[in-house]
Formats: structure tokens, C-alpha cells, sequence
């Protein structure tokens, strides 16, 4: 019974109040708690060891090196591109996921879902102008990118694999986009990709009004390279199901998994290029 | 922007800490962007025209815009080539230039005076063929994808003479079998030539980047001239086919 923890003393706890101890206190009980120091592991005191740490021991930050050159934060020379392409990829990941709580990839429904997202749904206008804006904004930083890459020769050893995976990206952020605009089912999304879907058909030996097609068995304008890639011989609904489900799932699980590798590998050819 | 001579400044240590110099730019920069696009989907709304209607196709249909500079090579090559060879190509030579360019110089630097060649050819198909026939398909090309300057009305019935031939047949060349042939000559004759000549003046650098190399290297780059060439016979001389054949025409 003599474990009972003392009553504090009014007296005492008011003079703690007003010289400022108590936050003191409180603040040294709450980091010294189990559930703090689980939760972080290392101080904020702007010593080269936390700089580390701060680092090394995040799992969203530990992509970058601890250390860097000095020339890699020269915006000049990096254009910021790269960065901003990936910040634009997960700003239409954050507004599409909420598009698609209240969007249906089918012909009946599609349009109509649009039309209430502009109109009846909270912010709906506003999330999709995001979405929509920022698939623009990623295939134009993408190219710039690019273009930066290869003046600063930074395709060149160690770095040409890197280079390679990189190709991939701009390709399916160009696929991304083009498999998005079918999705709103207006005129615009319905010929758009009438127009670009159309060039398949001309694939040699796989489309059917593509050369050498004769030569191929059963090609025709029911089973060619067109047809698989919108479910049928004219973009109609199982086209606007396929492209939504290339959309929201297979193109950014593997373009995600190419930006993993591709940010990994900058790490291991020894950081982004620079004068040697 | 020349080559930075090496340790130009020898006080400043060479290596800083990503916490907080980088990550506190990348977080100015991504505050920036976000700012921004908020700004702009607040300013702007994204299009929504009528719904989806199959029997209702609108004049001109455009791909969607990054698409259009292919689009607008389709006046001047069959689908086939404009829509699904050229792209390719495309993808595939862009993979294949840093075993392409065995150029040491210019590795992490802004050059032109090391290596004036790859900037020429990059530029050229980056800012002309892809962006500038971007740029002609979004903003001239009207009804019927014929070209319209900004300031002329979009008349969807605008009659524009199709008054074009194929190379042979311009030359002179009258019954079929002697156009093929004569088509294929000048094809196949513009890639060997143009490979011998590429080959006979860079004879000195067959050593160090070898056969493989050069071959691929001459013929894309000849790819990427027959376009252009392509491109002035048809306009200046209203030539469609180069070569026809029972197969593919080009």
C-alpha cells in the first residue's frame, strides 16, 4: 500500500504551470513512452547523425541516398522533371481511386456517372479536372525528362539499362493516358481512341487490312490485333470495360513496379549523372 | 552550359546530406506543382462533349493530342507504317541509343561541341517530327484533315484536288510491273547507297564501333530522312507511293 503515487501538491503544480516546466515534463514523459520511441526511432536535433537516420530509417525517404553530389541539386541541371512526373503519377493515383467510387465502366452507366460527378457529386468537378490535368501534365514533364536525360548524356555507362527501363515509362505513361480518355464515353473519347485503335488493324501479318495478313491464318476483322485490344470489331462497351481495367489496374501496377526498378537503379549507378 | 571544370571549388565538400538540402527542394517543388494543378483544375474544367454515339463521326476525328504528330504522318505513309511500324521504331531506337552512341564525352553534362551529331539527331526528332507535327495536328489540321491557318474559317466542305502519282508513274514509268520495280530500285537504292556512303566516309571509325552498330545507327537515321523526304514529295510534288506492291505500299 505505500506504492500509491503521491497526490500532487496544488501549490507545486501551479508554479510548474506558469514557469513552463510542465510542458517540459509532459513532452519528456510522452518521447520516453513506449509508444513514442516504437514509432520513432531517433531525434530531431539537426545533428549529422539524425540527417542520417532521417534517411535511412524511412521507408518513403531511404529511396534517396544519405549523401548526394552537390551538383544533383542544381535545378538547372535536373529541370526537376523526373520528380515532378512522379508526383503528377500520384496525383491521378490519389484522384482516381476517388474517381472510380463513383464511376461504372459500362456502356449504360458510363456517361451518366460523368454527368453526376460534374454536377451532384462534392468536389467531383474539381477531382477530375485534377485527374485529367495532371495525365496531361505527366506526358509533357515525361518528354522533358527525357529530353534533359539525353542532353546531359546521362543515358551513357553505367547508365544505359536505366535508360532502357526509362523508354518503357514513357510508353506506358502515353498508354495510361490514351487507355484514361476513353473512360469519360463522350464523342471525344469514343473517336479518339476510334482513330488511334484503328492504326492496329494495319499491323503486318496480325491486323486485318495489314500487309501480309494473307498469309496468316483466321485473321480477320472479328480476330485481329485490333479486336483483342477492344474486345470486339468497333469501340463499344466491352472496349470501354477493357480499357478501364488496363487503366486502373494492369498499366499502373506495371508501370509502378518500372518506376521501382527505375528509381532503385539510379541508386546503384552511383547517384543521377554528373560531371566525373 | 560548358563542362564544369573538375573540383572547381576545393573549400565546399563535394558530397551533402539528402535531409534537409534535396528533400526540402523536392518539397518546395512539389508544394509548386500541386499548387499549381489545384489553381488550374479550379480554372479550368476538363471536356465533356455529347455522349458516345457510333453513328455520329465527328469531322475532323483527332487522336488524342500526343498521338497526332503519328496522326499527321498518316497523310503521307499507309497505317501500317505511320501507326504501327513507325511507332515501334520508335520505341525500339529510343532503347537502343545508349548502345548506339559509344561517344565517351558528354556524360553528365550539358555538351554540344563533344558530341554535335546526337544532339542533332535527337532535336531533330524530338522537336520537328514529333512535337512540331504535334503542334500542325492539334492547331491546322481541320475537316477532312485538310490544313487550315488559325485565322481561316474550318469549312468542312472544302475541296482540296487529289491530283497526286506515284513516283514511278512520274518518272515516266506506265505499266505496273515496271513501276514496282522501278519503286523498288529507288527504295532499296536510298538504304544501300545512303549506308555505303555513311560507311565509306566513317570508314575510320569501323574499328571502334564497330559493324552492327553503324548498320543500325545509318539505317534509322535514314528512316527518320526518308520521312521528311517523303514529307517535301508530297507537298512540293504531289507524289503518294514511292513503291507499290502487291503487298504494302510505300
Amino acid at each position: 500500500m505505500g506504492n500509491k503515487p503521491p497526490i500532487p501538491d496544488m501549490k507545486e503544480l501551479m508554479e510548474s504551470i506558469k514557469s513552463g516546466k510542465i510542458v517540459d515534463e509532459v513532452s519528456k514523459k510522452v518521447t520516453e513512452s513506449q509508444v513514442w520511441t516504437s514509432s520513432f526511432r531517433h531525434g530531431y536535433a539537426d545533428t549529422p547523425r539524425n540527417r542520417v537516420l532521417q534517411i535511412a530509417s524511412n521507408v518513403w525517404l531511404h529511396l534517396h541516398p544519405v549523401k548526394i553530389h552537390r551538383h544533383a541539386l542544381r535545378v538547372k541541371f535536373t529541370w526537376c522533371m523526373g520528380g515532378i512526373t512522379f508526383l503528377l503519377f500520384l496525383s491521378t493515383v490519389v484522384t482516381g481511386v476517388i474517381l472510380m467510387f463513383y464511376y461504372r465502366p459500362v456502356g449504360e452507366y458510363a456517361y451518366f456517372d460523368m454527368k453526376y460527378l460534374q454536377y451532384d457529386v462534392p468536389f467531383g468537378m474539381v477531382v477530375r479536372n485534377m485527374h485529367r490535368w495532371a495525365a496531361h501534365s505527366m506526358v509533357i514533364t515525361v518528354w522533358l525528362h527525357m529530353f534533359r536525360v539525353f542532353l546531359t548524356g546521362s543515358y551513357k555507362p553505367p547508365r544505359e539499362f536505366n535508360w532502357v527501363i526509362g523508354v518503357f515509362l514513357v510508353t506506358f505513361t502515353l498508354l495510361l493516358s490514351f487507355t484514361g480518355y476513353l473512360l469519360p464515353w463522350d464523342q471525344l473519347a469514343m473517336w479518339a481512341v476510334t482513330v488511334g485503335t484503328n492504326m492496329a488493324r494495319a499491323t503486318p501479318f496480325l491486323g486485318s487490312e495489314g500487309p501480309f495478313q494473307e498469309y496468316v491464318f483466321g485473321v480477320s476483322p472479328r480476330y485481329d490485333a485490333r479486336s483483342v485490344l477492344l474486345g470486339g470489331s468497333l469501340v463499344g462497351p466491352p472496349a470501354l470495360l477493357r480499357f478501364y481495367v488496363l487503366h486502373c489496374i494492369f498499366i499502373p501496377l506495371v508501370a509502378g513496379a518500372l518506376m521501382i526498378v527505375h528509381f532503385w537503379r539510379i541508386r546503384k549507378d552511383g547517384g543521377i549523372s554528373g560531371p566525373l | 552550359m560548358a563542362a564544369p571544370p573538375k573540383k572547381a571549388t576545393e573549400a565546399v565538400p563535394e558530397k551533402v546530406h539528402v535531409w534537409p538540402y534535396l528533400v526540402r527542394l523536392e518539397f518546395l517543388c512539389a508544394i509548386i506543382v500541386t499548387v499549381f494543378l489545384t489553381v488550374w483544375s479550379i480554372v479550368i474544367d476538363a471536356p465533356l462533349e455529347e455522349a458516345a454515339n457510333p453513328t455520329k463521326t465527328p469531322n475532323p476525328s483527332k487522336a488524342p493530342w500526343y498521338f497526332l504528330g503519328l496522326q499527321d504522318i498518316l497523310v503521307y505513309f499507309d497505317p501500317w507504317f505511320a501507326g504501327v511500324v513507325a511507332p515501334v521504331l520508335i520505341i525500339v531506337g529510343l532503347m537502343l541509343i545508349p548502345y548506339l552512341d559509344v561517344n565517351p564525352k558528354g556524360n553528365g553534362y550539358y555538351t554540344y561541341t563533344e558530341r554535335k551529331a546526337a544532339i542533332w539527331v535527337y532535336c531533330f526528332g524530338f522537336l520537328v517530327l514529333w512535337i512540331a507535327l504535334i503542334i500542325m495536328g492539334v492547331f491546322l489540321r481541320g475537316p477532312g484533315w485538310n490544313l487550315f491557318m488559325p485565322w481561316q474559317y474550318w469549312d468542312a466542305h472544302k475541296v482540296v484536288a487529289l491530283t497526286n502519282v506515284d513516283l514511278p508513274y512520274a518518272l515516266g514509268f506506265r505499266s505496273y510491273n515496271s513501276q514496282t520495280i522501278v519503286g523498288g530500285i529507288i527504295i532499296i537504292g536510298y538504304f544501300v547507297v545512303g549506308t555505303g556512303i555513311y560507311m565509306f566516309m566513317e570508314r575510320k571509325a569501323m574499328q571502334s564501333v564497330g559493324f552492327l552498330r553503324m548498320i543500325i545507327k545509318i539505317v534509322l537515321v535514314l528512316i527518320m530522312i526518308g520521312i521528311v523526304i517523303k514529307i517535301v514529295l508530297r507537298l512540293g510534288f504531289n507524289i503518294k507511293y514511292v513503291w507499290v506492291t502487291p503487298w504494302f505500299n510505300i
